[in-house]
């Protein structure tokens, strides 16, 4: 690969280029040093003995047992929050915009609410408050207290991307609809909401991805999960490393997955219309976490 | 209700101490190690970018309930690592630094992500400017482009370190004594007090996390790089 230059540094000549390799050879030989390292101490530990990995290749049973249920049980957490979270948001968000000052202020000090509070503080909070007054059946306990802390938490992030989304639009939109005389209700349903919510889209895939790995805090009251199955699986094998590894790579792969889309999507976004700077500023609150 | 508070108001701040000191130490340590795989991302050699880009990749795709328990289980459970001497606090001290050390590799990927959109901010010219007085890599890096950069990033870098005080609550699952667990255990003693337990705890959280925007904010108005 022939070096580019960038802002940062010219194009190497060829002193730059010898340091570069001695670089190169020094930081390859740190890295590689440090995996032998590793993988040495997992060997004086018997990590890599057979049995301690061959329960996630010959025996199917580990997979329908634990992991698929687990990731199941992530996704079905995941899915049902960003739909909750999106009838939420969309909720909030549009108060964000309201004319009616107190609409705008419930709004605005509810989104403050949720998202300084975190998650897993919600989640204990409907877990016992849930359990305490026996809002759902106990079997669907867990399950309920993860997509509540999920849908408030994630539905006032999904808010405020709305209200960004919403006022970057330009003004001629609505002076548009108003010129032919729309209502107000008329003119958020039918021009701006839909205008808003393509340029969101990548931004609400990210919430995606968030709410993915956020369903793992499950873990903390025992909701099956990815995480809580791998645990499982281990515990019955003694393969704690091997399980935290499988698990890690199930997670890595599907939230690589959905961050690719979200890239895509953006790129199409942008290719296709005029650089909606709505969809970068969502992007950006919505990678923090 | 003051039968609640006699059990929890003592209890009260050492649990968010606990939570203030895990924020401290994992945003210092997520600050210098997000920073060097920032310099590593943009740096000439491909290996650094290469490293630096397969670590933000996995780490940032990985549920933080995850790399905590890798930490305690993996770690020091299976492969022995201990990071306190063998005393009485043994256990306390190890799961709290456990705990740092899980959310400093997670939290580096996202103010490793936060520099960079910093460094693209600061104008070509001046990285130019300085390359045309015979500036190395690393001090075009390290005395033009990154202190203008950090400027930039200062309120984004605020809600990095929102994210990381709201995120130590999952220290609690390997038994870190901070404020969640605290909540969890008020909540199994007084469970027809759930209410006045969380509205406790969350507006604890809400004077911390009010507290970091308002510094913050205040903080990237007072250093912003004015062009």
């Amino acid at each position: 690969m022939t070096q580019q230059a960038t802002v940062l540094y010219d194009a190497p000549g060829p002193k730059a280029r010898r340091r570069n390799a001695i670089i190169t050879v020094v930081f390859g030989a740190i890295v590689i040093a440090a995996l032998a390292y590793v993988i040495w101490i997992l060997n004086d530990n018997g990590q890599f003995t057979s049995e301690k990995w061959s329960p996630f290749v010959t025996e199917g049973g580990t997979w329908t047992t634990w992991i698929l249920p687990g990731l199941w049980g992530t996704l079905k957490a995941a899915a049902a929050s960003i739909v909750l979270a999106l009838i939420v948001g969309a909720v909030l968000g549009v108060g964000l915009l309201s004319e009616h000052r107190w609409v705008r202020g419930i709004s605005g000090a509810l989104v403050e609410i949720f998202r300084a509070i975190p998650v897993l503080i919600l989640i204990y909070f409907a877990y016992y408050f849930f359990a305490e007054y026996a809002i759902v059946p106990s079997s669907q306990l867990a399950f309920a207290a993860v997509v509540f802390g999920l849908t408030f938490y994630n539905g006032s992030v999904i808010a405020e991307i709305l209200r960004a989304g919403i006022a970057s639009l330009p003004n001629g939109q609505s002076e548009a609809a108003k010129s032919i005389g729309m209502r107000k209700s008329q003119m958020m349903r039918m021009v701006l909401l839909p205008q808003a919510v393509t340029a969101m889209l990548p931004a609400l895939v990210s919430q995606m991805v968030i709410a993915l790995k956020d369903s793992a805090l499950g873990y903390a009251i025992g909701y099956i999960e990815v995480v809580r199955s791998g645990i499982k699986t281990a515990s019955y094998f003694g393969n704690y490393l091997p399980a935290l590894v499988v698990t890690a790579i199930i997670m890595i792969i599907v939230n690589f997955a959905l961050t690719s889309l979200a890239n895509r999507l953006e790129r199409r976004l942008r290719e296709g219309r005029r650089a909606k700077s709505a969809a970068t500023a969502a992007v950006d609150l919505a990678a923090v976490d | 209700m003051s039968e609640l508070w006699d059990s929890m108001g003592p209890q009260l701040w050492p649990a968010f101490w606990v939570t203030i000191k895990l924020t401290i130490y994992s945003a210092i340590g997520a600050l210098i190690w997000g920073t060097v795989l920032a310099a590593m991302k943009v740096s000439p050699v491909p290996v650094m970018r290469g490293f630096a880009t397969v670590y933000v990749n996995i780490v940032r795709n990985t549920p933080l309930t995850l790399i905590v328990l890798f930490c305690s289980v993996g770690l020091y459970q299976n492969l022995g690592l201990a990071l306190a001497a063998e005393n009485s606090s043994f256990i306390q001290t190890n799961n709290f630094r456990l705990a740092v050390l899980a959310f400093i590799l997670y939290t580096a990927t996202f103010v490793c992500e936060t520099l960079r959109s910093g460094i693209n901010t600061v104008p070509v010219g001046q990285a130019e400017a300085a390359r045309s007085i015979g500036m190395s890599f690393p001090q075009v890096l390290g005395l033009v482009v990154l202190p203008q950069a950090m400027r930039a990033v200062i309120a984004p870098m605020g809600s990095v370190l929102i994210a990381l005080t709201k995120n130590t609550t999952i220290a609690s699952i390997i038994g870190v004594a901070e404020a969640s667990l605290l909540m969890k255990t008020e909540l199994e003693s007084h469970g027809s007090q759930i209410l006045a337990i969380f509205a406790i705890i969350a507006v604890g959280f809400m004077i911390i996390t009010l507290a970091e925007g308002a510094l913050f904010g205040w903080a990237s108005k007072r250093w912003v790089v004015r062009r």
